[in-house]
């Protein structure tokens, strides 16, 4: 396929800027060409803002701290990527248990990302980027989590790369904790994390993306997952201009149990998008998706969520809901979830609601006494708080119940809607 | 202490509550039977401040306050109190969170100090042994997975908590076993004083044995046609209400 000619022009720029990568990684990325609304799979989401960008090569940041950020309290290994540059003084790795493995990508042996769907994957792969690099051996119990810290500290058009490789062994057990954030508009952030989690693993992944409200971000998770794996991600998207999160997970062994769990809350001027594909090709697993929205102002929302069950995959039980919160009149939301089920004997369920608060529950605590907006308040809290609360690790979770109770304080049309 | 007159109410333009007259005092319990359709909930509904119901006629009077002037909430704020007959579940709020948060209101409205967690949770934990409640139920979502039974017991711990001065029992009865009956009862009963009243909406009469209402109605058709002591239940049982409709009609 021949890029696009209104994306051609971005995607030399782009190339331009990219401080290194192979000629055939380039090409690829020019054959593919940026999507435009024509692509069904980015039909929501004008990238138009990405492309106008004028585009440079990110750069050392010396004097970035980590103040103000999230799980500052939280014990263990953290890693610590400044424009996408590993930064050694603010990264801090200590002692670990045998089998264990934290460390940045370029010093690390890793394989070769997964072939590019897209554009920014071929980017990504092209730029050929540092980022975190998380291995637990088999059988290894890791209760620590390993926190990874993404900071931006551009401005508009620098564009960094980034590149995690997470992988938990056999019988192993891993937490992650990524954290965007970022003090200046029109950055962007291009991002490819696979996360692969082996025969009877245990993997809670969490991201909280908070980023400036001017910054762009493409994120792509792929997650493999073996027999009887149990994986748990968890993405709270509240920062961006435009946000994008490609997630894909694929359920490659029998007995997996893998929950995508997401919370987002746009604000005036965001886009938040997620866009998932659930792969089912085992008999006997079950994928549960859940995410919900809450939309303030002009904001604008857009999830997409495609469970695929193979042939062959029998027993599947498969649950998507994605429920949506609209503060505002102006705010938008586009949904679509799709089952493609070519399996017999197969449980999937799926559902989208949009709407205002739910009126026999406001009545419900009204006739308890407290006052409408006391009321609004604690429906949208809970509408938060019910993926929130998901979250296994607990110091992250009180810490991001907290922060997304106080988010949402903030928001204009809580009153109102 | 409750004075209705001519209360005439209906939703989309179909008329259900067709002109209820009652006069409820303090120290008394009455009770409200009917066959179904006969506008009991709705009267319970419009008693809440339910929206969505058009009230055409009459008035309602409340410790000598306009009560259908008043919000939901601000009823509440007053003493009046209504257990619902179908609790609402609300995933993701905390029962205790909820229920501290209701309590507070109403402290506010009342000019006392705010409850903090401790002394709260020693409130909860004396109301919630009245009820033979689980205290797992309370780190749970508002109802949320909880079973039938549960639900109606915490409908009456809430009513503990509030300590209304007013309340009405909407089917608080339906869908409990009898074991379940006597914990419902005996809390409602436990909070009975001189200075409150309650009304008591039912279906059966079995209520009315662990419940001793000082007057039974009986509403058909939007309308009491019948009131009397507490016997006129155990007639209701036996007879059914065809008896009572036919005796209006004549």
């Amino acid at each position: 396929m021949v890029a696009p000619a209104q994306n051609r022009d971005a995607v030399d720029r782009l190339l331009a800027a990219l401080p290194k990568g192979d000629a055939a990684g380039r090409a690829r990325v020019a054959e593919l060409g940026f999507p435009t609304p024509r692509d069904e799979d980015w039909r929501f989401t004008p990238i138009k803002p990405i492309t106008e960008l004028n585009f440079c090569a990110a750069s050392v940041d010396a004097d970035a701290t980590l103040e103000g950020c999230v799980f500052a309290d939280v014990e263990g290994p953290q890693l610590v990527f400044v424009n996408g540059y590993y930064s050694e003084s603010l990264s801090q790795i200590g002692e670990l248990p045998a089998g264990v493995e934290v460390r940045n990508l370029a010093t690390a042996d890793c394989p070769a990302p997964p072939a590019a769907e897209d554009a920014f994957a071929a980017l990504n792969a092209a730029a050929a980027p540092d980022g975190p690099f998380v291995s637990v051996a088999d059988n290894v119990n890791f209760t620590v989590p390993v926190r990874v810290y993404y900071l931006s500290t551009g401005n508009a058009g620098t564009t960094a790369n980034v590149r995690g490789y997470i992988s938990a062994g056999a019988n192993s057990k891993l937490t992650v904790l990524e954290s965007w954030a970022g003090t200046q508009a029109g950055y962007f952030n291009n991002a490819l994390t696979e996360l692969h989690a082996a025969d009877n693993a245990q993997v809670e992944h969490v991201k909280f993306q908070d980023e400036h409200t001017g910054a762009f971000h493409v994120g792509a998770l792929h997650t493999t997952m073996g027999r009887d794996a149990r994986v748990a991600h968890h993405s709270l998207a509240l920062g961006g201009r435009i946000a994008r999160n490609n997630l894909r997970a694929h359920l490659n062994g029998t007995g997996i149990e893998a929950v995508l769990n997401g919370l987002y809350l746009p604000r005036a001027g965001q886009l938040i998008d997620h866009h998932m594909v659930v792969n089912h090709a085992q008999p006997y697993c079950d994928s549960h998706e859940y995410f919900n929205g809450i939309l303030d102002d002009d904001a604008r929302a857009v999830f997409h969520g495609r469970i695929h069950v193979h042939k062959g995959a029998d027993k599947t039980d498969a649950k998507q809901t994605n429920k949506n919160l609209l503060l505002s009149d102006s705010a938008t939301i586009d949904t679509k979830p799709q089952l493609e089920i070519y399996a017999d004997d197969v449980k999937c369920t799926h559902g989208a609601t949009i709407g205002q608060m739910n009126a026999e529950q406001i009545f419900y605590l009204r006739a308890r006494g407290l006052d409408e907006e006391a009321a609004r308040r604690m429906i949208m809290h809970a509408f938060a708080g019910e993926i929130v609360e998901r979250i296994q690790n607990e110091a992250a979770r009180e810490e991001l119940d907290r922060l997304v109770w106080d988010r949402l304080e903030q928001m204009k049309g809580v009153g109102t809607a | 202490m409750l004075e209705i007159k001519n209360l005439q109410a209906g939703v989309e333009g179909k008329m259900i509550l067709n002109g209820i007259d009652l006069s409820i005092n303090a120290g008394e319990v009455h009770a409200i039977m009917g066959p179904n359709g006969s506008g009991k909930s709705t009267l319970a509904q419009v008693l809440a401040g339910r929206e969505g119901y058009d009230i055409s006629a009459g008035s309602v009077s409340y410790k000598g306050q306009d009560l259908l002037d008043l919000g939901p909430e601000e009823r509440v704020r007053e003493g009046f109190f209504l257990a619902f007959q179908y609790p609402v579940e609300i995933p993701g709020v905390n029962t205790t969170y909820f229920l501290r948060a209701a309590v507070n209101a109403l402290r506010e409205h009342r000019g006392e100090p705010e409850l903090n967690a401790v002394d709260f949770l020693k409130l909860m934990r004396e109301k919630i042994q009245l009820l033979e409640l689980d205290e797992s139920l309370l780190k749970r979502s508002v109802n949320e997975g909880f079973s039938g039974g549960e639900k109606k017991r915490a409908e009456i711990l809430q009513m503990a908590l509030l300590d209304p001065t007013f309340a009405v029992l909407d089917e608080t009865d339906s869908g409990l076993d009898i074991d379940a009956l006597k914990v419902v009862a005996g809390g409602v009963n436990h909070l009975k004083r001189a200075d409150n009243a309650q009304l008591v909406i039912t279906h059966y009469q079995r209520l009315l044995d662990y419940i001793v209402p000082d007057y039974v109605h009986v509403l058909v058709d939007g309308r009491i046609v019948k009131t009397g002591p507490k016997e006129l239940a155990l007639e209701l049982e036996e007879r059914g209400y065809d008896w009572i409709i036919e005796e209006k009609a004549a």
